[in-house]
């Protein structure tokens, strides 16, 4: 039984027929489609402006090898220079063998590399001590937790190191409708409102971020990999089976078996909910440590190392945060990642959000924002 | 009545990883009373191939949703899934 020939250069046999359109196109094609539609998605929403010296978070995982390569080709276009930023959370037997890809991914595009690594950042703490830590708590998916809110943050100095203007992430589609279905299962209202803005304007002392791919399904990342001969790194987090998205996961699979274009649906559903009123969370403030946003007295970075370093690793998570006051530091808490003693201490103006649904008086501090607790955020691969 | 047939099955993407990390398999599959199709290509690599985990490979007659099936570079949805292998021996199918 033939394929149908590519219905845009008519020449080649079809690979694979787009979820949205159902168009069927052949391999290349499809990868000129796809960086056209990447660039659009950055041309039309001002993400990189020219001159943007762009941290990449570089996992060696599929979708940031996949934003390194198209970013790359289309560089000279946007007029932007690329920095490839790895973190290293110091998971044994799973980092270190990603980092191995990321560095010869950094080779062969001839990109500088600098990784940041949690240990020199917060303490000593390593994945693997956090999850040792938390092991007795009774809630297993929590190393989850602290290392999405830890990686942000180490995403931003090392961004900061390298003087970047911007930092850019992998997230695909399926990721972001992941993050959805995971804010209404927790009755999170405040971040269903905040998850459709296509990047953070950078409140405060954040950098802007943004992510290209996000209106690219998982399955068409994959795909683009795969007709572009790109190598990653595959493996699953040692933590990742404890992780609660994987529920999330599986749903979004089976429904998109149902329907293809449901996940693209679903982020886009949420880009349009509004908020009533009184479920708006109030504007956030700054961090009494750090000075880094915060929408309590200590931002979820602070308060998380805190909680590990009183042996209390759960009081930062869940109902047990409110009660956390903000005490001087103990001795041995980690060096302050973003320490800025000039950094302002008023509340977030917020006038560079460029969209109105998430002006700060929404609670906007964007989820890309360092001290917003996006919790269990999908290593970006 | 199928007569054998040899077939390169590749895995990649991390689902070598239920294949003892191999990726690229060349197999020969044997006699049998029907047509080999992609259905019975599944259970056959699930029987004959697969390591660990079934359930990260297979779910009910397909493929646990998720993982891309291609067939000579082309993805098996454009095609009719239930495609039928029925070249002999001396032509391999990727």
């Amino acid at each position: 039984m033939p394929a149908p020939t590519c219905s845009s250069c008519h020449a080649a046999r079809a690979a694979l027929r787009r979820p949205r359109s159902g168009q069927a196109l052949c391999g290349s094609c499809f990868c000129a489609a796809f960086e056209a539609e990447v660039l659009h998605t950055v041309i039309a929403g001002r993400l990189l402006p020219s001159g943007a010296v762009v941290a990449v978070g570089a996992s060696g995982g599929k979708d940031s090898t996949v934003l390194a390569h198209v970013l790359r080709e289309l560089a000279p276009r946007l007029g932007i220079t690329l920095h490839l930023v790895a973190v290293d959370e110091g998971i044994g037997g799973y980092r270190d063998a990603a980092l191995e890809a990321v560095s010869s991914q950094a080779a062969r595009w001839e990109l500088p590399l600098t990784i940041v690594a949690y240990a020199d950042l917060f303490g000593g703490w390593t994945m693997d001590a956090v999850a040792r830590s938390t092991a007795g708590s009774g809630r297993s998916r929590s190393c989850c937790t602290f290392c999405g809110v830890l990686r942000r943050r180490a995403l931003e100095e090392g961004a900061r190191l390298v003087g970047a203007t911007h930092i850019v992430t992998g997230h695909n589609a399926d990721d972001m409708a992941e993050t959805v279905l995971m804010n209404f299962l927790r009755g999170d209202a405040g971040r269903l409102a905040r998850g459709g803005v296509l990047g953070s304007a950078g409140e405060g002392c954040a950098l802007p971020r943004c992510r290209p791919l996000q209106f690219a399904s998982q399955k068409e990342v994959v795909l683009y990999a795969h007709f572009r001969r790109l190598r990653y790194f595959s493996e699953e987090c040692v933590y990742a089976p404890e992780a609660f998205r994987g529920h999330a996961r599986d749903l979004l699979k089976r429904l998109e078996a149902a329907r293809p274009s449901a996940v693209l649906d679903l982020v886009h559903s949420a880009e349009r909910l509004a908020l009533a009123p009184a479920a708006r969370p109030p504007p956030p403030g700054t961090c009494t440590r750090c000075g880094a946003l915060a929408s309590h007295a200590l931002c979820q970075a602070c308060a998380l190392l805190d909680g590990l370093n009183r042996g209390l690793p759960r009081l930062a998570i869940g109902k047990g945060r409110r009660m956390l006051q903000a005490e001087p530091p103990l001795p041995g808490n980690p060096s302050q990642a973003t320490s800025d003693p000039a950094a302002p201490q008023e509340s977030c103006s917020c006038e560079q959000s460029r969209d109105g649904a998430t002006l700060c008086r929404e609670g906007g501090d964007r989820a890309g924002a360092t001290c917003d607790l996006q919790s269990d955020v999908s290593p970006s691969e | 009545m199928a007569s054998p047939l040899c077939v390169k099955v590749e895995f990649g993407g991390g689902a070598e990883l239920l294949f003892d990390g191999v990726k690229k398999h060349q197999v020969t599959l044997p006699e049998q009373e029907g047509p080999w199709d992609i259905r019975n290509l599944l259970v056959w690599i699930k029987k004959n191939l697969l390591k660990e985990r079934p359930e990260l490979f297979i779910q009910g007659e397909s493929v646990r949703p998720g993982i891309l099936v291609l067939i000579n570079d082309a993805d098996w949805e454009l095609l009719n899934s239930h495609l039928y292998l029925s070249l002999p021996c001396s032509n391999t199918w990727q």
